[in-house]
């Protein structure tokens, strides 16, 4: 216990750290993975077959080969980019294609005949996006974008390989001194635990506030529940 | 209206105007060389077997779909392929769908409101009062501020009526307005169209409802397997049609 008592300072520095990788990383990720889903919706090809290759290959990158391809790729292209923004770019490029997927999927649900109604009264294809079909769309998203943030709250653990000192550097380097292992990563998970069930509390009020009670529509787990009393 | 009808021609531009359309479906031609004129005031009934292409001029006219061949001229004009002019054009002709398609996180009011106010740059203020105006004409004083769940099938499909209205269009079109309403709530919609068909509004109306075409078209465009088959005064198509296969779709629909 002595040990974390010891590294008040640079356990908070690790805190800070994982935040901010997270928080940019994730807001990047909003604005670029929503950019891509406009292109993928969009009238045309070439912008919707640039975002489905972008969503194939950073989806199914791992981050950690994408971190390091980074970090030490990007020098040998003649880009000196420094670890910590290393990661921001990763956790950005990466969240991108699952931001994408999810608004993209968000949209389908939105029936087209919405969609032609909008256009006829004559909105044209950012007016229908806009006014019509996202704001249908964006209360199915948000408990998938929660999940994006919770997975770039954990993936930004993987900086840790990139020399990032956030949480899980923090936790190594202690355990390099230490040799206290269990304990050490038990209050790192702690913290990863606080800081995804914090932002999962936040995505709930979120969902709360789009969906007026008489807007939200029931859904199939209420009538499981309701069928379970019966 | 009557010097509308086929035949005779008018001296006025007309206000849809369709000229030798084809539209294709990859291999499958659903429409065939249509032409068809809808004059200033005049109301056309529509009718046809299921798949003879009956929604699909409609939603040619204002270019849901992109036509193979031909052109369709609105007030002589005609429909540009795409971008911005056309998504404004478009709303000089209104449509009413089967399925209403409100926008269903909008209120009655603000369904009525996003276009002239997004599409048309009216001011909000002005576009709500417009909108009370409408949505009381067709009977929904008090209804204003629901939401389209909390409104019935007959309510919500007058909303839509009022949404395509508030653009001020030239002409309306409506796909089935009333298939999908329990019968004791058609009759709301359709009292709702006679009058604005008594307003002078032009309008093509795909419907099922003979007493409907009987009562307030001037003229009823018979369509089959793609084609225009024939078109004539309502009376006289219901009671004498001339070809085989209105007679043979009539057979089927009217009671005997
Ligand atoms: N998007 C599409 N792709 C392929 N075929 C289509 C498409 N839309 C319509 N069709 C075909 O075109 C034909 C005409 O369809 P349309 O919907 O216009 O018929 P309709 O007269 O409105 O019929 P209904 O009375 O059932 O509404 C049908 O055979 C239909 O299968
Ligand atoms: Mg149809």
């Amino acid at each position: 216990m002595q040990i974390i008592l010891d590294n008040i300072p640079l356990l908070l520095q690790g805190i800070g750290t994982t935040i901010a990788l997270t928080v940019l990383g994730y807001a990047f990720a909003l604005v670029l993975g929503t950019a891509l889903a406009v292109c993928r919706v969009s009238p045309i090809p070439p912008l919707r077959w640039a975002a489905t290759v972008y969503v194939e290959i950073f989806r199914n990158i791992p981050l950690l080969s994408l971190l390091i391809l980074l970090a030490f790729g990007l020098p040998d292209a003649g880009v000196l980019l420094p670890y910590f923004w290393c990661g921001v770019a990763g956790l950005s490029l990466s969240g991108a294609a699952f931001v994408c997927e999810n608004i993209r999927s968000g949209i389908n649900t939105v029936p087209i005949g919405h969609a032609e109604a909008a256009r006829s009264i004559g909105l044209g294809f950012f007016g229908v996006l806009r006014y019509v079909v996202l704001p249908q769309a964006f209360r199915t998203m948000v408990q998938p974008l929660v999940n994006v943030f919770i997975a770039t709250v954990i993936g930004s653990s993987l900086c840790a390989a990139i020399s990032v000192v956030e949480i899980t550097y923090v936790t190594q380097q202690l355990n390099i001194a230490s040799a206290q292992a269990v304990l050490l990563f038990l209050v790192a998970g702690a913290l990863y635990l606080a800081l995804s069930l914090g932002v999962a509390y936040l995505g709930r009020r979120v969902e709360r506030a789009v969906a007026p009670g008489d807007a939200r529509p029931l859904r199939t787990a209420d009538r499981l529940q309701g069928a379970a009393q019966a | 209206m009557s010097e509308h009808s086929p035949g005779s021609p008018s001296g006025a531009e007309p206000v849809i105007s369709v000229r030798g359309v084809d539209k294709h479906f990859g291999d499958f031609q659903a429409l065939k060389d249509i032409d068809l004129d809808i004059h200033r005031g005049e109301v056309v009934a529509l009718i046809g077997a299921s798949g003879s292409g009956k929604s699909t001029l409609c939603r040619c006219i204002n270019r849901l779909e992109t036509i193979s061949a031909g052109e369709i001229l609105i007030d002589g004009e005609p429909l540009p392929e795409e971008g911005r002019d056309l998504a404004r054009l478009r709303s000089d002709v209104g449509m009413v769908f089967q399925s209403f398609n409100l926008f269903p996180h909008l209120r009655a009011v603000d369904n009525v409101t996003l276009g002239p106010t997004k599409v048309r740059g009216v001011s909000k203020s002005e576009a709500t009062k417009e909108a009370m105006d409408l949505l009381a004409r067709v009977g929904l004083t008090g209804k204003e501020h629901s939401l389209p769940a909390a409104l019935s099938g007959g309510q919500q499909q007058r909303v839509a009526i009022a949404r395509a209205l508030a653009m001020k269009p030239k002409a309306m079109l409506f796909d089935e307005p009333t298939s999908a309403l329990d019968p004791e709530v058609i009759n709301e919609v359709l009292d709702v169209m006679t009058e604005l068909a008594e307003a002078g509004m032009t309008m093509l109306v795909v419907t099922h409802e003979m007493g409907f075409a009987r009562r307030v078209c001037d003229r009823v465009v018979f369509m089959d397997a793609g084609e225009i088959v024939e078109q004539g005064e309502p009376e006289q198509f219901f009671t004498a049609p001339e070809s085989q296969r209105a007679k043979d779709f009539l057979s089927k629909i009217l009671p005997h």
